[in-house]
């Protein structure tokens, strides 16, 4: 590409002391000395036959075609856009040759497939764009070309025309006269235009109180998730950490989980200080929601509904990685920032006859976001 | 014309087979006219900032060759599998169809990896492209008369590839994009009335259900792609039959357009592009990984991982979540969580009604009721650049806050003092953005009137014989002048509160919203005046003042604005 930059250098010498070219406005002609633009007169090929030149005016910037410079400029682009055209040919068969030689299923394999089908077919199109750019910058005349536009606004007896072909149709169909056939159109087509709403209607249940509710139940036994084992207050015995729960009998269950995971985490004495608070109407002292200063939250956020995974330890606050919603665990996991308007519930907790934490009833709110009906 | 100067060897034949195709359509639907002067002929001016649309559109084009491969494969279902294929790490794992399709896309189809990595890294293009075109157009006021409706139909196709793009990356029922599916059903369920309606007719039940999944299917592969596809048909067919807008330049007038024609430069230029946007997103996908779902795993709902972002053009949506102050009423029984609403419906709402709104407003508040087919240099429209610019900083902001976990952690600045700034910014920023580049404007058009009347600074130093040292200044050559001289200025409505002899407020400054709109007026009135004769080497004006009220109804050279007092009805 020497070639080119020299010219232009050239050019750049040839033309008097211009101010700085406008961003975004096109570089001067690159390969063809710069000369005024040279208005062409009509030609006696076929296009002069018809008479486009009201509309077009086209203008032919550089040196006439058969100036030396010119020619040998021609040369040295044709070589170039050939190499390009010659490289797009050969990177194509590389692609070829890389789907039919590498397999995949590992992902050794698979990457190795990746490297080579990429970057054969990036060779392939960015050669075959950057021969077409070259060609068309350096091997075509520079043509511009001026077009007239035309009025977009048709003129005013064409709007009057057709205002009044369009009086006389709405006339003849009696439209205006008749307002009861209009009438009973109207009234008649209400009911279609609700037919395609009305048929909508079996896209899903109605939420009902499905909302309001989990699959905790009395006596529910909690499940460690992963393990999916039950869990004593014993074997929870180190106060700072925090587990995952999910409900027996729905460990798989992504429906029923979605409400119904649960985290645990266990307390030193002492530091669990959870007020009483108004649910609804009724004042509600949970303290006794707890075993052995364990105690279960809703691992829903009531923000948008994200895991709220992270546990500090330190500060006892439990963050929502999704929105940063910080619940203070130790108060009733009462909201200290973030976007979450409300506590996150808490789940009763007590013991079964063999020592196990279980469920003493749902959640007595419904967890998760907040809804219409939620109240 | 102009061949034999050009191009005298066209005596060679065109193709018997090409000939005798075209001659056999003509003869049905009779197009030669149609097909010179519309397409072959078509002009394409050249500028930098006209690539961008074409950005967008071969990014879509290549969306739906990449697509159509991979839903060749792709199976949109939830039915639980367990996992024995190619990677072995998730081996015996439960998951869903579609996440196990998927990796076999990545693994077990040649090229799928690729493909797949194309889709994506073009979808992420798509919208960027689409963002920066309408920044462009915006910009240099192309939206104006006559291309409102095309301004609008953008501003369509901007929301339908965010909704497009939501469907596509949630489709693979992996951890990450499940996460963000139900941040969506959450912020659904917050909607008032009709928000847990919305949530369980869409999700066909509680979350995530089983029907979620075909059902983006579907609409991300036949419903938003058909529309999609219907209305860039439309953009193009309007830009086609207005014909495009061009930068002021010598020689480019309201009447004509100048560029290079269709056949063969825009042809071979464009095909060139289209190329190199193909060949820039092979690269990408070949050594840029994008959406590694077999690292985030099969979504569950009990799981998350930190530092979790959408795609980017999410972004905004998910930092304004994040910003957002804990908020909700209890409503006679009923909750109203703004906390969700605010941040799902305000910024974007101001953000692209804004953009749907402005080309009405500044026709109002500037009364120009003219055609414009030359665009405004940015600079040259204040007030339009100012709340561009601000519109910027307030997208960016929310944007940036979608990540406020990684900049807290990277920048080591505490997680609620990031949000904190990001609170203030979001408010303050756009401000202090508008004063900052309206200022600017004005000081470039005032280098601009100095070039104009005192010509450009030569960098010619010249000592005087009395000793003192001048650079010396050079006037401006034609095609410079073309450009400096474009600028246009609205005229001025009549001022708020005032008054004619006979103490008669004018009709158009009457009441609160002709106050508002003579108080607009007079902001997008602001401009640097240029005397206007003598260019060039001229000795007007002092050099150092400013503006609008001072100086009334400044028309600039050229204004096509209508003057006061005529801005009736069309």
């Amino acid at each position: 590409m020497s070639d080119m930059e020299e010219t232009e250098g050239a050019e750049g010498a040839g033309v008097p002391a211009a101010p700085h070219r406008v961003i975004g406005t096109p570089p001067p002609s690159p390969r063809l000395l710069g000369s005024a633009p040279v208005a062409q007169e009509g030609s006696e090929t076929a296009l002069a036959l018809v008479s486009d030149e009201e509309e077009f005016q086209e203008h032919i910037d550089g040196l006439p075609p058969d100036d030396p410079q010119v020619t040998v400029h021609g040369k040295r682009a044709e070589r170039v856009v050939v190499a390009c055209f010659l490289l797009t040919f050969i990177a194509g068969c590389g692609f070829v040759a890389a789907y039919v030689g590498l397999g995949v299923h590992t992902v050794d394999k698979t990457l190795r497939s990746n490297l080579a089908l990429g970057l054969s077919m990036s060779v392939m199109f960015l050669a075959l764009g950057l021969g077409a750019l070259i060609w068309v910058r350096h091997l075509m005349p520079n043509v511009e070309v001026t077009q007239q536009r035309h009025d977009l606004r048709s003129d005013e007896k064409q709007r009057q025309a057709t205002e009044a072909y369009f009086k006389e149709g709405t006339a003849n169909s009696q439209f205006v006269k008749r307002p009861l056939v209009r009438r009973t159109l109207m009234l008649g087509t209400l009911p279609l235009l609700a037919a395609p709403v009305v048929l909508l209607r079996d896209l899903g249940p109605q939420p009902g109180t499905s909302l309001r509710h989990t699959v905790w139940s009395p006596g529910r036994r909690l499940l460690v998730q992963g393990t999916n084992q039950p869990i004593t207050p014993a074997q929870f015995s180190a106060p700072g950490s925090m587990i995952t729960i999910v409900p027996d009998g729905y460990e798989d269950d992504q429906d029923a989980l979605t409400k119904a995971a649960v985290i645990l985490i266990k307390f030193r004495p002492g530091e669990l200080h959870i007020p009483t608070r108004h649910q609804g109407s009724t004042l509600v002292g949970t303290m006794n929601w707890t075993v052995d200063n364990i105690v279960a939250y809703s691992k829903i956020c009531t923000h948008v509904g994200c895991p709220v995974a992270l546990y500090e330890q330190t500060t006892h606050h439990i963050l929502c990685p999704c929105h940063q919603s910080t619940f203070e665990a130790t108060t009733g996991a009462t909201v200290i920032f973030g976007p979450a308007a409300r506590p996150l519930p808490q789940l009763p907790l007590t013991t079964d006859a063999q020592g196990y934490l279980v469920s003493k009833s749902d959640f007595t709110e419904p967890v998760g976001p907040s809804f219409w009906e939620r109240g | 014309m102009s061949r034999p100067a050009v191009n005298s060897d066209t005596d060679f034949d065109v193709s018997k087979p090409l000939k005798g195709t075209a001659g056999w359509l003509d003869d049905r639907f009779g197009g030669a006219r149609g097909v010179r002067t519309y397409l072959l002929r078509k002009v394409y001016p050249d500028h930098w900032s006209f690539l961008l649309g074409e950005i967008a559109l071969y990014s879509f084009i290549i969306l739906l060759l990449t697509g159509t491969f991979l839903s060749f494969f792709f199976v949109p279902s939830t039915t639980e599998v367990v996992y024995h294929g190619s990677y072995l790490k998730l081996d015996g794992i439960r998951m869903s169809e579609a996440y196990q399709s998927t990796l076999r896309i990545s693994f077990d189809v040649r090229g799928g990896l690729l493909i797949r990595q194309i889709h994506h890294w073009a979808a992420d293009l798509f919208v960027a492209a689409l963002m920066i075109h309408m920044l462009r157009v915006f910009f240099t006021g192309a939206f104006r008369k006559p291309r409102e409706v095309n301004w609008l139909i953008g501003i369509v196709l901007f929301s339908l590839a965010l909704i497009e793009g939501l469907f596509g990356y949630s489709l693979p029922d992996d951890q990450l994009s499940g996460a963000g599916l139900r941040i969506f059903e959450g912020v659904l369920q917050g909607i008032p009335i009709v928000g847990t309606y919305l949530a369980y007719f869409l999700f066909g039940g509680p979350f995530p259900g089983h029907d979620i999944v075909p059902r983006m299917y579907i609409i991300h592969v036949l419903l938003v792609p058909g529309i999609l596809l219907a209305l860039i048909g439309a953009h193009i067919f309007i830009m086609f039959w207005q014909k495009h807008t061009q930068m002021p330049a010598k020689g480019n007038t309201e009447r004509n357009v100048t560029g290079q024609p269709s056949y063969p430069y825009f042809v071979a230029k464009t095909s060139a592009w289209f190329m190199f946007i193909f060949g820039a997103l092979a690269l990408l996908a070949t050594f840029a990984q994008i959406n590694p779902i077999w690292l985030y795993g099969p979504y569950t709902p009990v799981a998350i991982s930190s530092a979790s972002q959408p795609d980017f053009y999410m972004g905004i949506l998910e930092g304004s979540l994040r910003a957002m102050p804990a908020w909700e009423w209890n409503f006679l029984g009923h909750t109203v969580t703004f906390s969700v609403l605010i941040p799902f419906a305000l910024p974007l709402g101001i953000v692209l009604g804004g953009a749907a709104f402005w080309p009405f407003f500044e026709r109002w508040a500037t009364g120009d009721k003219a055609y414009h087919h030359i665009n405004d240099r940015p600079r040259n429209a204040p007030v339009r650049t100012g709340i561009g610019v601000a519109a910027i900083t307030f997208y960016g902001v929310l944007w940036a806050e979608g990540a406020n976990d990684v900049i807290a952690d990277k920048l080591q600045i505490p997680l609620y003092t990031v949000t904190w700034i990001a609170r203030v910014l979001t408010i303050l920023g756009p401000i202090i953005a508008y004063v900052i580049t309206k200022r600017v404007c004005l000081g470039l058009q005032r280098k601009d009137r100095n070039e104009l009347l005192h010509g450009y600074e030569s960098g010619i130093i010249r000592q005087l014989p009395d000793g003192e040292f001048i650079e010396v200044h050079q006037p401006v050559n034609e095609e410079r002048l073309a450009v400096l001289e474009a600028k246009k200025v609205p005229a001025l409505l009549p001022a708020p509160g005032s008054e004619d002899d006979n103490g008669v407020p004018a009709p158009s400054a009457r009441g609160m919203l002709g106050k508002a709109r003579a108080v607009a007026n007079r902001a997008f009135a602001e401009t640097i005046p240029v005397e206007t004769d003598g260019h060039g080497n001229g000795h007007h004006g002092n050099g150092h003042e400013v503006t609008g009220e001072e100086h009334e109804a400044v028309g600039a050279p050229g204004s096509t604005a209508l003057p006061p007092g005529e801005s009736g009805e069309e």
